[in-house]
């Protein structure tokens, strides 16, 4: 299920404006890879180079390499939906589809692609509820509105929902800075559950965040304003946070910056 | 600090701020009351008025054999022509007018084929209705040949609804985050999958009240069908085919006789208007309430 990401030389534009420039780094099987670095310095961005979510934003396109287990995404004649069928993502705000039940919105990305017998769509639904670990919570209101569930709540909901369609990646994008610490922890949890059979792309503002939950981390930082952002540093987490070899990755770490 | 100490001890309301908040409050209410008095004061003389015709012949039974004294008559046909009429420019406007709405929020952002068609849009707003029924009598009528017929008549109340459905419609799907369009293309869906599945559903509560504004406008309209449909004093089922009758020609005429008997049939008619209008109303709500989110809360 689960595969390698390898990209190289990787530039991200919006229009004129060059927002990431010369990106190079594999993101290992079974694993979770977190992204830190100050505001703007095109993390986002970056993450959203590697489902191909960037060219969604009119004007913006990408240069370079990703290859996932050495299929090259960006290669031609490779269909963006199918792309992000097999690479998942999780955005900052949870955004449950406001018309639709907890259940229709597990089921969305089956049903919005093609017709599932009901008895399959119900499996899939409780395993991926039950892998979002919020089956428990939900399984007496299935019919109620995705909308009418806590901030935590929704976001697992969503968690779910991504992982309904079996990707092989999951990317997140600060999935815990709209929640409260107790949401925080139970979206941890099931990250760490979650990296037995997903490669994990996260984003994250909390430096402990990175620490406690993944196992490499890249620093991304700029040179200054209007220019782009580049990976400083990347390299397995506990090393990175006890001894990085650069030295801004060294003052955003310990909060001198950023 | 000093501001600080002087501000902290809490004071009661000033006489003054007390004397402006009752002079804004009785404006307010006053306003309120002058824009109510025409609408209260309309539907009293109109339901007063037309309930002295208001019956079951009225509703059942033409004009046809009527005498310019006689008493009785109905509306049954006008209500028909009505009906038929405000349905084909339905049929006609609002899925081409949908359809530029989503071309114009989903697709054309920015570019200049959506510029330009905006611009038309505008201008067609400002369109006034006896234009429109001019338009149709010169090229369908006059110039292609065609018969004067409820048809006719709708396409004329279409030039008047479809830029009104393109607005509304333009802004309800405006108001549908980027987030559910993005959630939908991680999840693989293809964007056209997403605007029917997700971006239209969202929208679908707004878009029916503006169709349901854009249809209350046209019924009423009475210029364009004097132009397009002509008059008729009988049954005609037939929209495609020869002069047909419509509420509001059908108040017109009735209210230009001199009897009083015609005087009483144009209120019931104008009554018979206001009502067809009220209830698509109701079932526009019956239709938002259905789809809505809230309703298993
Ligand atoms: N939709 C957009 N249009 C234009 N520029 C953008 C857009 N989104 C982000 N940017 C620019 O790209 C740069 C990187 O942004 P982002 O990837 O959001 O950073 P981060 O996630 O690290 O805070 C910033 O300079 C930002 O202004
Ligand atoms: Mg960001």
């Amino acid at each position: 299920m689960s595969k390698q990401i390898t990209v190289s030389g990787l530039d991200a534009y919006y229009g004129s404006h060059k927002a990431i420039e010369d990106v190079s780094m594999t993101i290992e099987p079974r694993s979770v890879t977190a992204f830190i670095g100050p505001s703007g310095c095109g993390k986002s961005t970056f993450l959203r180079t590697l489902n191909r979510m960037h060219e969604v934003i009119p004007g913006a396109r990408v240069e370079g390499k990703v290859l996932l287990d050495g299929v090259d995404l960006y290669g031609s004649g490779v269909e963006p939906v199918s792309v992000r069928r097999s690479i998942g993502m999780v955005f900052q705000r949870p955004n449950p589809f406001p018309t639709m039940s907890i259940y229709e919105n597990v089921a969305a990305g089956l049903r919005l692609n093609r017709r599932m017998p009901r008895s399959q769509t119900d499996e899939v639904v409780e395993e991926s509820l039950r892998g979002a670990n919020l089956w428990n919570e939900v399984k007496d209101r299935l019919n109620k509105p995705g909308a009418g569930l806590s901030g935590g709540q929704q976001q697992r909901l969503c968690i779910a929902r991504a992982i309904a369609v079996k990707p092989q990646v999951l990317l997140m994008d600060e999935p815990c800075s709209a929640l409260d610490p107790i949401s925080t922890l139970a979206i941890e949890d099931l990250i760490t559950k979650l990296k037995q059979e997903y490669t994990i792309v996260i984003v994250t503002h909390n430096m402990q965040q990175a620490a406690r939950i993944s196992d490499r981390t890249a620093f991304f930082n700029l040179a200054a304003q209007g220019q782009p952002g580049k990976v400083i540093e990347m390299d397995v987490t506990t090393r990175m946070f006890t001894s990085p070899s650069e030295k801004a990755t060294e003052d955003y770490i310990t909060g001198r910056f950023g | 600090m000093t501001a600080i100490e002087e501000a902290t001890p809490i004071q009661h309301v000033s006489p003054r701020r007390r004397l402006t908040d009752l002079v804004v409050r009785v404006l307010v209410y006053l306003a309120f009351a002058i824009a109510v008095v025409p609408l209260v004061a309309v539907l009293w003389m109109v339901i007063s008025n037309g309930l002295a015709r208001f019956d079951i012949e009225f509703l059942t039974h033409s004009m046809r054999n009527i005498g310019a004294r006689d008493a009785g008559g109905g509306a049954y046909h006008a209500i028909l022509g009505t009906l038929e009429q405000v349905a084909l420019s339905s049929l006609i406007s609002v899925p081409i007018g949908l359809l530029t709405a989503i071309y114009l929020v989903e697709y054309g952002r920015g570019t200049r084929l959506a510029r330009s068609i905006s611009f038309f849009v505008d201008v067609m707003t400002g369109v006034p209705s006896v234009v429109a029924g001019l338009f149709i009598l010169a090229f369908w009528i006059l110039a292609l040949g065609m018969p004067f017929s409820g048809f006719a008549g709708a396409l004329a109340l279409s030039i008047l609804m479809m830029p009104t459905v393109v607005r509304a419609a333009e802004e309800m799907l405006r108001l549908v985050p980027a987030d559910l369009r993005e959630a939908a293309y991680a999840l693989g869906v293809p964007k056209w999958r997403t605007i029917l599945k997700v971006v239209l559903p969202t929208a679908l509560t707004g878009i029916v009240t503006g169709v349901m504004l854009a249809i209350a406008r046209v019924a009423g309209e009475t210029a364009p069908l004097l132009l397009t449909v002509f008059f008729t004093d009988s049954i005609n089922e037939d929209p495609f085919n020869g002069p047909q009758m419509g509420l509001p020609l059908y108040v017109f005429d009735q209210a230009a006789r001199p009897t009083d008997t015609a005087i009483d049939r144009a209120w019931a008619g104008a009554l018979t208007l206001i009502l067809i209008v009220m209830l698509l109303n109701l079932a526009a709500r019956l239709i938002a309430w259905w789809r809505s989110p809230a309703r298993s809360r």
